[in-house]
């Protein structure tokens, strides 16, 4: 029963959204208000009726019920109820269920806002939102269904199918596959939904774009709508990509955390072109430029998000040859062709109607550097396509499949990302309008002349590796701008209006949240860096095998092997546990366990890293192998990551200054009045 | 005593004639970290993504012993890649050889830069204007134009 009524639900929601999208685009062409009313209930309905699918797959995952093909994909009796629950995203159907949860949820909030000032922009908002929503829901419907059910047919031959076939026996497996020992992973639990809801807001002002163009507003009301959703997306895909970097580091055991993996850099891509288009939309505020540009940055974006979930879902990255027996793979092919060519030629279509309102005065302004800033986001972001497409268009032409690793990325995108660490030095200094170098050079040289004397410090210290010297200088440059900006401002504050310098910063803070929370976002950026760098260049690796009180040295570190133990779990693993001893400088230090979780029902091993955090370097100890007799002597591979907790602090100051930037700051009554008052003037 | 000598002489014939790398070898073990050092760059085609010296599985094991046993017979880094891409083909390797549809991913990435920095210089000039001015003799004019711009953006924003 459970079944019926989620497939019902889904069902109904998919119609729904059908419905949406041709009487909102009606109710617009024909003029008729009630339609497009009637649509918006629509859109606001989705989400009840998708939730009741999706409350029925949880049912269905905790309750142990094997007769449906996904629950006994992704469960097992010995997993725990929390991961069962989480099941609903570790497996293709119950994930496609969920980003059309996620949508719907975005979809419904958007129908509630207050449509006041917007009304002509909602039909076309609705259609855009359904028709994704519709797409998505007919992956599971059609293709993908979740509550299909597993039956024995007359011959013997296991089948499934969501209706009983003719003289079929429903078939009820003892217990479940249970879920990819990779996927139970706090980081992992968590990292997937923060990427979908990445994913799924960035449809909200695309759809606004688009809307937009139809209705020929060339003004940059949709981008000042927008503004928060856009935000909001671009924390949720900095959460995801960030979550999903520390469990690489915790579970995958290379020691590492970032490994150009194609599934990796299909989230990074919109991601890339989102904080492009975050850029250069201040200019089309500002000076009612880039108006071309950045509907085809958010158009960019939306098709990224979809192509994201494309390689994710369609087992192409795994071989072309997947992706044709897949039928979710063309469908897809053809939705992101299609949205694609339609939204591109809307675009071209009214290309006349989004000139600039003004134009360049100065190669320096922050304008101009803003636009190399997002010329340097699309190169890397057309690097990184490259580097996902070329393995599968050397498969397709010439039948050789080839490997495009960590080191083809990394020599390619390192300058430019040094280029884009040199513009949030300069970028924050530059006017707006009319500037000019002796400008630029007289708010450049308090912070310029400070970083000269990192980069001193840098030669001094002994630091020899040319591109550790430049980046940690370029991020000693941001850092010193960020916080000459943060002190030059509270100190003005402190000058004209007498408050102390710790008020007149929260004030200042306070009051133009967006900037100031870019300068946090820039300085966790810094933090990152820092981190980047040190794990990049100046990482260390050792290996070797020890007998019981043999030792392995890296550095100022001497590891000492204890012993080994092997023991079973409840859940299905058999593990093998060493016992380290750690000594830095002749020292005592702590132990560390690194250990391997074999899971016997999916013959699948885990390698679980040893590690001595603190926030100058990573232990990072590995257990690669042992004598399973004797349990005298291991394998281990130690790995010295310096500087890499930077990353995680980095993230974490990146989400605060993302916090600070999209909450919602004074400026909104004063807006609304002024821009209600331009509409009562107008007429509109 | 002639036989134990003609033992010897043919004895220290074969070492000398023997490659020099295969008495070294007998000599050394090579040790994990020269081993890794070859493996680091290289992919099994099982294990997508994974590099093969962290790989746990038993065929990368099996690989990584595989490199250990031609460093011994004396094999260097390319003749022991090339080894491996005779058997399993290019993707071993963790770029592709530069050679045929494989320069595509070394030569897109300069020609989309300077086809985009081109675009960008272009669409600069086509929209610059010569600044004005009166502007920035009022910027210049300015007791302080940093306090007036912060102050002037924060009154705007309420």
């Amino acid at each position: 029963m459970t079944e019926e009524i989620g497939y019902t639900a889904l069902v109904m929601a998919f119609l729904l959204a059908l419905y949406g999208a041709a009487a909102a685009a009606f109710g617009a062409k024909r003029q008729r208000p009630e339609l497009v009313e009637s649509a918006r209930r629509a859109m606001v309905l989705s989400w009840p009726l998708i939730s009741v699918a999706a409350l029925a797959i949880i049912a269905l995952l905790v309750s142990g019920r094997y007769d449906v093909e996904y629950v006994a994909k992704v469960t097992s009796s010995t997993m725990p109820p929390y991961l069962k629950v989480t099941a609903l995203w570790g497996g293709q159907a119950g994930s496609l269920v969920f980003w059309s949860w996620l949508m719907a949820a975005f979809a419904s909030a958007v129908g509630l806002r207050r449509w006041d000032r917007d009304r002509d922009l909602l039909p076309w908002v609705i259609v855009v939102t359904m028709v994704t929503l519709a797409f998505f829901l007919s992956l599971v419907i059609f293709v993908e269904n979740p509550f299909r059910r597993l039956w024995l047919d007359p011959v013997g031959n296991t089948v499934t199918a969501f209706l009983r076939p003719a003289g079929a026996r429903p078939l009820v497996p003892a217990d479940g596959q249970g879920l990819n020992p990779l996927l139970r992973h706090p980081g992992m639990i968590i990292h997937p939904p923060m990427l979908y809801l990445g994913f799924v807001s960035f449809v909200i002002p695309f759809a606004f774009a688009i809307a937009a163009l139809v209705t020929r507003r060339t003004d940059d009301r949709w981008i000042r709508v927008t503004r928060r959703w856009t935000l909001v997306a671009w924390l949720f895909l900095a959460l995801g990509l960030i979550l999903g970097g520390r469990w690489a580091y915790d579970v995958l055991g290379w020691g590492g955390y970032w490994g150009w993996d194609p599934v990796e850099i299909a989230a990074f891509m919109p991601f890339l072109s989102g904080t492009a288009f975050l850029h250069s939309v201040m200019v089309q505020e500002k000076k009612g430029m880039l108006k071309h540009w950045n509907v085809l940055l958010i158009i960019l974006t939306y098709v990224l998000v979809i192509f994201g979930t494309f390689l994710t879902r369609s087992g192409v990255l795994s071989s072309v040859h997947a992706f044709a027996q897949s039928a979710i793979g063309p469908m897809f092919f053809a939705f992101i062709g299609i949205t694609s060519i339609v939204s591109v030629r809307l675009l071209l279509d009214r290309w006349g109607d989004l000139r600039g309102e003004n134009q360049l005065n100065s190669l320096i302004s922050r304008e101009s550097l803003f636009l190399l800033n997002n010329f340097l986001f699309i190169i890397i972001l057309a690097v990184c396509f490259l580097g996902v497409i070329f393995p599968l268009a050397s498969e397709l032409f010439t039948g050789q499949t080839v490997t495009v690793g960590p080191e083809w990325y990394e020599r390619i995108t390192g300058p430019l990302f040094a280029g884009l660490l040199l513009l949030m030095g300069v970028a924050p200094l530059s006017a707006y309008g009319s500037s000019s170098w002796r400008l630029l050079g007289r708010q450049l040289w308090v912070p310029g002349a400070l970083s000269l004397v990192v980069l001193a410090g840098l030669l001094l210290g002994g630091v020899r590796i040319w591109a550790a010297v430049l980046g940690y200088w370029l991020a000693g440059l941001v850092a010193l701008v960020t916080l000459y900006e943060f002190w030059r401002g509270a100190l003005a504050r402190h000058r004209r209006h007498g408050e102390s310098v710790p008020l007149a910063l929260v004030r200042l803070a306070g009051r133009n949240r967006r900037r100031y929370g870019g300068y946090i976002i820039h300085l966790g950026v810094v933090l990152m860096a820092l981190g980047i760098i040190g794990i990049e260049l100046f990482q260390t690796e050792t290996q070797g095998t020890l007998a019981r009180g043999e030792q392995l040295t890296l550095g100022q570190h001497v590891l000492v092997f204890e012993g080994l133990t092997q023991f079973g779990t409840p859940d299905g693993r058999e593990v093998s546990r060493a016992e380290v001893s750690v000594y830095k400088d002749g020292r005592f230090v702590g132990q560390l366990f690194p250990r391997q979780d074999f899971y016997v029902a999916a013959n699948q091993p885990m390698t679980i890293p040893g590690v001595r955090s603190t926030l100058e370097e990573d232990l990072y100890l590995l257990l690669v192998g042992w004598e399973p007799i004797a349990q005298q002597g291991a394998t281990f591979k130690v790995f010295h990551n310096p500087l890499v907790n930077f990353v995680w602090l980095g993230g974490v100051v990146f989400i605060l200054g993302t916090l600070v930037a999209a909450w919602p700051d004074r400026e909104t009554a004063p807006l609304r009045r002024s821009v209600q008052a331009r509409a009562w003037v107008s007429g509109d | 005593m002639r036989q134990p000598l003609a033992a010897l002489l043919l004895a220290g014939f074969l070492a000398a004639s023997a490659p020099p790398t295969l008495v070294a070898a007998q000599a050394e073990q090579p040790t994990d970290d020269e081993v890794n050092a070859i493996a680091k760059g290289m992919y099994c085609p099982v294990c997508e993504n994974v590099p093969l010296d962290v790989c746990p599985t038993l065929a990368c094991k099996q690989w990584r012993e595989t490199i250990r046993e031609k460093l011994t017979l004396g094999w260097n880094q390319e003749q022991i890649e090339q080894y491996f891409v005779e058997q399993y083909g290019d993707r071993v390797l963790a770029a592709p050889p530069a050679h045929g549809l494989n320069w595509a991913v070394y030569l897109i990435p300069p020609a989309v830069f300077l086809l985009g920095a081109a675009v960008l210089v272009g669409a600069m000039r086509s929209w610059r204007r010569p600044p004005v001015e009166t502007r920035v003799g009022h910027d210049t004019a300015a007791a302080d134009p940093y306090l007036d711009r912060l102050e002037e953006e924060l009154r705007a924003r309420g």
